[in-house]
């Protein structure tokens, strides 16, 4: 059992979440006769949740942060008319379009992180009326129009890798970057061990290091042979790939930076880290300014795969977004959450729109299995901690040295969610 | 009074924690009328027995009978327990700031009237109420304007709207100053000779010697003993060798100072109150540090020292209006803490729950906290150094805990402050400012935390340490500075140096006596 444990890093019971992800999967795979493993649907669950996902990216980090961000759909919606028209009617270069995009959600991230961190505004007002303004400026700038945007920025939200060299049954990219994913899986492995010697001379079982990494390899060669061996001229999606570099940029900066410390620190305990000399204002300007830049790339993404900018676009993700952050362990008090637990979330509801579109679930009824899916999640989440177990995935990619450090000792804080936190904590 | 009928025997109480055994065959019998203190170390155990007394761990959590006159009683929540007439006031007072007294003392026990609650009513028992905790305040005046000591007097007026039979008080001093104590033990006299039983746990082993008519003695979770305080021969430490188990020689460490230079100065330091406009927390404050030198800051609560500390603090707290900063001689100025951190200065707050920890944290992510610089490359932290660094400091400070990637939260009291004092000396401060260092923590960890002052003070470092406890600040310093009001009264040499001394200066009583 403790070798179990070990297997899963931070003890099997805060996997609960990935399982409950493949039992999803697993189920919907059985109910719609194998419609949702296959090559094209999984990319489009990919594309057509992209946007979602950048989104909880920096959603997670607001909220660890003890703020909220409502106006992320608005924002990405503005960003998407503005780049739209200035490919159209200035005829700047894609990428100039893109580039600008991304200046203007840099500059509203600015707007409101200054309303937020210095003005001391809470966030959950501030992106109140984010929401409304940058909705009103999208439907102004673009006159309620649809403008469409040109095929480079389409590759973007809904292209495919090329295919090059030698016919391997495969899309060769696709192939390539899972070979580079499995190559850097056992790498990272045997420096978990190395360091595990090193630091305390603690060995785990041999066993448990093959298990793991056959595992994870085994996964990882699936998914490659599932996106890669799709109709020719498709592969694992543009959109996917720029998601997972955002996922492990941002995962890197939230666990093993100094500005990712604060940003826990300061949804800790504010006035501790005051007194730690966290800038607390700078912290604060940061995380929501980043959270408007991610914002801005989503709805770039978005525009590409719809092919236009529209008058309605974004409407609702901020909720979407936080939902999957919730389902990912993090806490409605700030201070707990992960870049990874909510791209599990996210995927979680992703799996459960399309396995219900799949079955011919109507969207009504699907809103509601949403809705009563987000609630379990999060009431079995508080239900462990007042038992005082851990999060089910909040800790999970925090801690991984955990099993370097001291084998079997993994249980992790309860964390008390009071009641009398809102999320609009400013 | 002890030879009242016995009012409550708790027989044989077990409660098991997932991995610990936290009550293990504990009994006490507690007899009507009397003040029963319980003492123990953290961590013993008294608090998770009130809790199984008061029926916040319900019956069928833990193993063992309580009889409450004259019959066994099965709570399953508190408010059965409080329907028997036994009501618990914690340690963290639980009254609303925003509402008034009245409604405070009747929150959850309204007073119903024909329609809704008949207001009148319970202003006039909360008046009555007042008049017999001997609070002089209006029951319209909100909780938020009223000091500490005397919503502790709230609290016990809700308990006593409440018919208490029993009245359970968890630290109730500890977060009062001196007079307040006093009043409040008077207070709990009176009560007594007024037929109140009480169970009263507390970390103030001089006020139980005064107060407790018995003490029953919890050590690891088994009661050790109870001592009859009537009988005679119970004082200070006959208690902390029940606690400890062992009689301890001193309660302070041998300490041969060893004091240099002085290399950190403060002049004509002044600070004005963030929210008052003209109201001065230090009225320009002089003092000098010494480099192996440990400087006492005493004064009542409120009188400014803490102040004082965070203001010097990258200007942490107040509004600064003046002074000057010297460090080995040379100005400096410190308007942010990471300046403050950068000039090697440190401060641990009074309140760790509150300031000093992010509980969502681990050992190992607190003790690094204030310097992620120092293990950290172009912004990048190592992991590998932040764990090396804080299994060095859990050792160095003895902190009992599996490992350091162990959550704070799960920590008792002087575990935590270790830890906290781990987290300032980890950027090796040169100065470090000790906000009431041994606030709430028990005999045990106090002794090691004086010990690790004196090793601070030993390699060259200047400590100031504010405390409340004028023994504390005997045992501990070499110089003690006194402030009232705000402003430095004076400075005494530990040899000149008595209770009685520091306490007029305190008060503004000989303020000109001495410098």
């Amino acid at each position: 059992m403790k070798s179990l444990k070990q297997l899963f890093s931070g003890g099997a019971r805060q996997f609960g979440m990935v399982f409950a992800l493949a039992a999803l999967i697993a189920i919907f795979q059985f109910t719609t006769g194998g419609k949702v493993l296959t090559s094209t649907n999984a990319q489009n669950i990919i594309n057509g949740n992209a946007y979602v996902l950048i989104l909880a990216i920096g959603m997670v980090l607001v909220i660890i942060a003890g703020h909220i961000d409502l106006s992320v759909g608005s924002v990405a919606a503005v960003v998407g008319i503005v780049v739209a028209l200035a490919i159209r009617d200035w005829g700047i270069p894609w990428w100039l379009g893109v580039i600008l995009g991304l200046v203007v959600g840099a500059l509203i991230g600015a707007w409101q992180g200054a309303w937020v961190a210095y003005v001391g505004i809470p966030g959950f007002i501030t992106t109140l009326a984010g929401m409304m303004l940058f909705r009103g400026a999208n439907q102004y700038i673009g006159k309620s129009n649809t403008i469409p945007v040109p095929s480079q920025i389409q590759y973007l939200g809904a292209g495919y890798l090329p295919e090059w060299g030698p016919n391997t049954g495969l899309n060769n990219s696709t192939l390539l970057l899972g070979v580079l994913a499995i190559v850097f899986t056992v790498w990272v492995e045997f420096r978990r061990r190395s360091k595990a010697a090193k630091l305390n001379g603690a060995q785990m079982p041999v066993m448990v290091s093959v298990i793991r990494t056959v595992l994870i390899v085994a996964l990882l060669g699936y998914v490659t042979w599932l996106f890669g061996s799709g109709r020719p001229g498709t592969s694992f999606p543009v959109s996917g790939v720029i998601l997972v570099v955002l996922v492990i940029v941002y995962h890197f900066i939230s666990a093993r930076t100094i500005t990712g410390r604060h940003v826990y620190a300061v949804g800790g305990n504010r006035a501790a880290a005051a007194l730690s000399g966290v800038n607390i204002k700078r912290t604060n300007f940061v995380v929501m300014l980043n959270m408007s830049l991610l914002s801005a790339l989503a709805g770039i993404v978005f525009i590409g795969r719809s092919t236009a900018s529209g008058p309605f676009d974004g409407t609702g993700w901020e909720l979407d977004a936080i939902a999957a952050v919730f389902i990912g362990g993090a806490a409605v008090s700030g201070g707990v959450g992960t870049v990874v637990g909510s791209m599990i979330g996210g995927l979680v509801m992703a799996v459960l729109n399309n396995g219900l579109q799949l079955m011919g679930v109507g969207s009504d009824r699907t809103q509601i299995i949403k809705g009563l899916v987000l609630l379990a999640a999060v009431a079995f989440d508080v239900y462990n901690k007042v038992q005082g177990r851990p999060s089910i995935i909040g800790t999970l990619f925090r801690n991984r040295r955990n099993d370097i450090v001291s084998p079997g000792t993994s249980e992790q804080p309860s964390v008390p969610v009071s009641a009398g936190e809102t999320a609009a904590r400013g | 009074m002890t030879d009242g009928p016995v009012i409550l025997e708790m027989r044989s109480i077990t409660k098991v924690f997932p991995g610990v055994r936290a009550l293990d065959r504990v009994s006490m019998q507690v007899r009507a009328g009397e003040i029963h203190a319980i003492c123990g170390e953290n961590g013993a155990g008294k608090s998770t027995l009130m809790k199984v007394l008061s029926g916040v761990y319900p019956y069928g959590t833990y193993e063992g009978e309580i009889n409450y006159l004259g019959e066994e009683v099965r709570f399953k929540d508190i408010k059965s327990s409080e329907h028997a007439g036994i009501v618990i006031i914690h340690q963290e007072l639980a009254l609303i700031p925003e509402l008034s007294i009245t409604e405070n003392i009747f929150l959850g026990n309204e007073v119903k009237g024909s329609l809704g609650i008949d207001w009148a009513e319970a202003r006039r028992r909360a008046v009555d109420l007042l008049a017999r905790v001997g609070l002089d305040e209006s029951p319209d005046e909100v909780i938020k304007n009223i000091g500490v000591g005397k919503q502790q007097l709230v609290e016990i007026a809700k308990a006593l709207s409440k018919n208490v039979k029993l009245l359970i008080l968890d630290e109730p001093t500890s977060a009062l100053n001196e007079d307040d104590s006093a009043h409040l033990l008077d207070l709990l006299r009176g009560l007594r000779s007024r037929g109140l039983t009480s169970i009263m746990i507390s970390h103030k082993l001089n006020e139980i010697a005064a107060i407790a008519d018995s003490i029953t003695i919890i050590r690891d979770g088994k009661s050790v003993e109870t001592l009859d305080v009537g009988a005679g021969g119970v004082d200070e430490d006959r208690i902390i060798r029940g606690m400890v188990g062992r009689s301890l020689e001193a309660r302070f460490p041998e300490h041969t100072p060893n004091i240099g230079s002085t290399f950190f100065e403060v002049r004509d330091w002044t600070v004005e109150h963030p929210q008052v406009p003209g109201r001065l927390v230090c009225k320009g404050s002089n003092f000098h540090v010494r480099r192996g030198e440990i400087v006492g800051f005493a004064g009542i609560m409120g009188a400014g020292r803490t102040e004082l500390a965070r203001s010097l603090f990258g200007r942490s707290y107040g509004r600064y209006l003046g002074g000057q900063i010297f460090i080995e001689g040379r100005p400096v100025t410190i308007h942010t803490v990471q300046q403050a951190i950068d000039h090697k200065v440190a401060y641990v707050p009074e309140d760790r729950k509150a300031l000093g920890l992010n509980l969502l944290d681990t050992i190992q992510d607190t003790v690094v906290a204030a310097d992620l610089r120092r293990i950290s490359k172009r912004s990048v932290i190592d992991p590998d150094a932040a764990y090396l660094a804080a299994e060095r400091y859990r050792k160095a400070l003895n902190v009992k805990a599996n490992s350091v990637t162990e959550g704070v939260v799960k920590l008792s009291g002087g575990n935590q402050q270790k830890v906290l004092l781990g987290k300032w000396m980890f950027p090796e401060p040169d100065l470090l400012i000790l906000d009431e260092p041994t606030r709430g923590i028990d005999v045990g960890a106090k002794f090691e935390i004086y010990g690790l002052i004196n090793r601070l003070a030993d390699a060259g470092k200047g400590v100031v340490v504010i405390s409340s406890e004028l023994p504390e600040l005997l045992g501990l310093c070499d110089r003690i500075y006194t402030i009232f009001e705000g402003a430095i009264t004076g400075v005494v040499d530990r040899a000149d140096a008595t209770q009685e001394s520091l306490m007029r200066l305190m008060t503004g009583a000989a303020s000109a006596a001495t410098h």
